[in-house]
């Protein structure tokens, strides 16, 4: 079985500048940790979303490995120091090769 | 050592008998296998205690979902940030849970997430700050209910 994954994130529209705002983000996926058998025991092969990362305007603010512990539909929040406006990227890399994709704006007064 | 109530004394003893039934068919990891993955980031470099603060449940029903929020002492400055976490089990049949980068943007090197336990284990946590120093700090979670599927 698999599903769509269907990223999902939470950022604050505003924030003030200097505020260490927190990022939350969530996406659908089965996270097949390669170890479970089927009806015919036969192992499921591995399929993980193996690299999170978010850029601010195209610059690295945090990235995470992850690996087969990494529960299904995977919840990561890390923090961000709020300086300017501008547009977040998160992308999730799946063993099959495909990326998922999310962005989100934020105004900084 | 917290004592356990009735109830929860029972829940530790069916956790145990169903890892006795899981166990022949999983190889799982051992605190050297741990000891072994920190080994090839970091060599025999010293990690000192402090600075970390690990938060996972003491106890976790549940271990196919078990939440924990690594939080790491530092200015996060330009020059003194922490730039790298990693996370190990060493009872899950693969002891490498995740690694964190951090960037100075972060202003805090927090984070949260969600792991798969196959059992009761310690979880160790090592940082690695920007100027190279090594700090681990480590937990137990005691785990009811295996999260490896079937």
């Amino acid at each position: 079985m698999t599903t769509n994954s269907v990223p999902r994130v939470r950022v604050p529209a505003q924030a003030k500048a200097g505020e260490v705002i927190e990022i939350k983000t969530l996406i659908s996926h089965e996270m097949e940790n390669g170890q479970r058998k089927d009806a015919q025991g036969n192992t499921v092969p591995r399929r993980i979303i193996n690299k999170f990362t978010a850029t601010f305007n195209g610059k690295m603010v945090f990235e995470s490995d992850w690996h087969p512990a990494i529960s299904a539909n995977p919840y990561q929040s890390f923090m961000y120091k709020a300086k300017e406006s501008g547009e977040f990227k998160f992308v999730w890399k799946d063993d099959n090769g495909s990326d998922y994709s999310a962005t989100a704006k934020i105004t900084v007064a | 050592m917290a004592s356990y109530s009735r109830r929860e004394a029972v829940l530790l003893g069916s956790a145990a008998s169903l890892a006795a039934i899981l166990a022949p068919q999983m190889a799982l990891a051992d605190a050297k296998a741990v000891e072994d993955e920190i080994k090839k980031l970091y060599a025999d470099k010293k990690a000192d205690a402090g600075r970390i603060k690990l938060d996972v449940p003491q106890i976790a029903e549940n271990g196919l979902v078990v939440p924990f929020t690594i939080d790491v002492e530092s200015p996060m400055t330009d020059k003194d940030f922490v730039k790298a976490v990693h996370v190990f089990a060493d009872g899950n049949p693969q002891p490498w849970i995740l690694s964190y980068r951090f960037s100075p943007e972060c202003g805090k090197a927090a984070a949260s997430a969600r792991m798969r336990l196959a059992q009761t284990q310690n979880i160790v946590c090592i940082a690695e700050m920007s100027d190279g120093k090594l700090f681990s700090t480590k937990s137990e979670v005691k785990v009811t209910i295996g999260g490896c599927g079937g």
